[in-house]
């Protein structure tokens, strides 16, 4: 703000102690922004340099061996976890894509409001407590299952997915909806093939950030999923999960747990960012950007 | 049936991709245009569909609602409103009382507010008022990302890192020059509610920050030239025009930080050292809602043991439900109906 500085200088000089408060407070806030990316770096720093010199072959390869003996990997929890994510994604994003749709289209009124509201208290839900809900469903009297792991993390994904899918419908020009509307098109088509497609990046944009976020999530899986030392893709099985063997490691008192744990870690964290970059790119390259 | 006499659009270069993809979509139908039945049946499967849809999004939370008081039923009749006042659990002897849970969720939550609210609207001040244009990006990209580190990895960081560093350095010195007041007394493990605290800070600091940095960027511009023009210094023209301003939408965001807060579980559940008790010095272990849920509730036995801890999966989901709701509202008046980002 070049201008608004030379005016300043027009005036008469500003008094020394304001002065100094005015460069103290400065001061401060650019120790808070070292403060808050010191810890940042910690973890980030910590995390691939355990975690790169930790991960082998075998890491990616092979299944945990028994305990206490030292090798073995989590090959079984890196599937487990695509498998949980993926029949969270399979329920997950029709529900979510389709409630945003219906927020965008149709949600211009109380009963819109209603759900906007539910799906923004939604968002706060403890993890937890949304674990405790699909065990109540799914697991109570039925036993663990991969299944239960799966629809516990669609519920986290729909209010995200739903938000975020309503915004960037709403980013589409009116005029499209009315040019197809004069054409013609009935609304379902209009809905789906004009203004979906038009914010498809969008779309995708929250559909991922909703996956980056259940991807490391650990609490509702401790009794829903619940883990497993074996191969299992079975959906009705328990199944391995990589954030639950991170804990599950973490928590032991063995070294090469301990080794493994920083290189699950780093798989994870490498699994997400990856998506969140893919995400930024897609959109950067896609017509209709982000807010 | 005539074809409609439909011409389709001169497709010259200039028109606009959307154009195109309409006028391919309507030459294709082969059903006639001017009918209006056509459009009729789907139309209404799909508004019923897409209804259907907003319908689950309540559906969800009538569940989530159902089963928790449905599951915690046993555990009311049995112990009432007394449940929450009651420092006793006991699983032997059947005994159920969730008040060291909930002094352990406040404190290890307040705990991450002192330490956190300060920096981080202190670094959302510090990227929208005086960082250069350049940084600004980079900056936010960088705190985003500390969003989206999953829970677990921050308590394998804070098992491994925070707590040998609390143990070795930090607690010997806050003994030392704060002891007196009683918080910083007791065997120096690392592991506790200070080390709780401190990782729930690090991880409510980007949702603060974030939040924080939205609302001061609806601030309008005129109010910061205002102040200006009145001879301000940077640090007034913050202070008056934009933080005064922004006052409701930063509660706002703290106020969702301790939602968050309330409801974290694993990194807190990792180095809270697990332990049902109220003590008063922040070395001591404790433990609080969501980690007694974590630790106990698959290995939870007998059927009043799990319904105590469903009733207390109830109490967080009520208290973040209200905390959320009042964040929600409280950001809704500053930025006008934007829902509030910064959740992924």
């Amino acid at each position: 703000m070049p201008e608004m500085v030379r005016a300043q200088s027009q005036m008469p000089p500003v008094g020394l102690r304001r002065r100094i408060t005015d460069h103290v407070m400065t001061g401060l806030a650019v120790l808070t922004v070292i403060l808050v990316l010191a810890p940042l770096v910690a973890i980030f720093a910590y995390l691939v340099y355990k975690g790169v010199g930790s991960i082998n072959w075998a890491f990616l390869t092979q299944t945990p061996k028994p305990v206490g003996e030292i090798g073995g990997g989590m090959a079984n929890a890196i599937v487990g976890s695509i498998v949980i994510l993926a029949i969270a994604s399979v329920i997950g994003v029709p529900f979510g894509v389709g409630a945003g749709i219906y927020l965008a289209e149709f949600g211009q009124n109380r009963f819109g409001s209603t759900i906007r509201f539910t799906a923004d208290v939604l968002n706060g839900v403890p993890s937890i407590v949304i674990g405790i809900v699909a065990w109540g469903i799914l697991v109570r009297g039925h036993g663990f299952s991969a299944m239960a792991g799966g629809v516990a993390l669609a519920i986290m994904m729909v209010p995200t997915i739903c938000r975020t899918t309503e915004e960037m419908l709403r980013l589409v020009p009116q005029a499209l909806r009315e040019a197809a509307y004069g054409l013609g098109v009935p609304r379902w088509r209009t809905t789906l093939s004009i203004v979906l497609r038009t914010a498809t990046s969008g779309v995708i944009t929250g559909v991922m950030l909703a996956f980056g976020r259940v991807a490391g999530e650990t609490a509702p899986l401790m009794f829903t999923a619940f883990g497993n030392s074996f191969w299992s893709t079975s959906i009705n099985q328990p199944i391995a999960a990589l954030p639950l063997q991170i804990y599950v490691y973490a928590n032991s008192p063995y070294d090469d747990w301990h080794r493994q744990a920083w290189a699950g870690s780093f798989v994870l964290i490498v699994l997400i960012v990856g998506a969140v970059s893919a995400v930024r790119y897609v959109v950067r390259r896609g017509s209709f950007g982000t807010t | 049936m005539a074809q409609p006499a439909f011409e389709r659009p001169d497709m010259s270069g200039s028109q606009p991709i959307e154009a195109s993809r309409l006028a391919a979509l309507s030459t294709n139908r082969s059903a006639p245009l001017s009918s209006a039945s056509s459009g009729e049946v789907p139309d209404r499967l799909f508004h019923i569909a897409i209804v259907g849809c907003g319908i689950a999004v309540l559906g969800v939370l009538a569940l989530i609602v159902y089963q928790l008081i449905a599951g915690s039923k046993l555990s009311w009749h049995a112990f009432g409103l007394k449940f929450f006042v009651d420092s006793a659990w006991d699983p032997v002897n059947e005994r159920f009382g969730a008040l060291p849970f909930i002094y352990g969720t406040l404190v290890s939550s307040l705990l991450a507010l002192i330490i956190a609210v300060p920096l981080a609207v202190g670094a959302a001040v510090f990227t929208t008022e005086m960082c250069p244009k350049a940084f600004r990006g980079p900056l936010s990209f960088i705190v985003e990302l500390l969003a989206a580190i999953p829970s677990v990895i921050y308590g394998l960081w804070a098992m491994f890192v925070l707590v040998p560093i609390l143990s070795g350095y930090v607690q010997p010195f806050l003994a030392t020059t704060l002891g007196w007041t009683g918080l910083f007394t007791g065997p120096q493990y690392g592991i506790g509610m200070l080390a709780a605290g401190i990782i729930l800070a690090i991880m409510i600091i980007p949702i603060i920050s974030s939040i924080t940095r939205e609302v001061l960027s609806v601030v309008p511009q005129h109010q910061r030239e205002g102040v200006l023009a009145l001879g301000a210094t940077r640090w007034e023209m913050i202070r008056v025009g934009v933080l005064r301003n922004a006052r409701a939408g930063i509660v706002g965001a703290i106020i969702l930080g301790l939602g968050r807060a309330l409801g974290e579980t694993m990194a807190v559940f990792m180095v809270i050292g697990n332990r049902p008790q109220i003590a008063k010095s922040l070395f001591a272990p404790g433990y609080t809602m969501a980690s007694v849920l974590a630790n106990e509730f698959s290995e939870a036995s007998g059927d009043i043991y799990l319904s105590a801890l469903v009733q207390i999966g109830l109490a967080l989901f009520l208290v973040t439900i209200v905390v959320n709701a009042l964040a929600q509202l409280l950001v809704w008046t500053v930025t006008r109906g934007q829902p509030a980002r910064g959740h992924a």
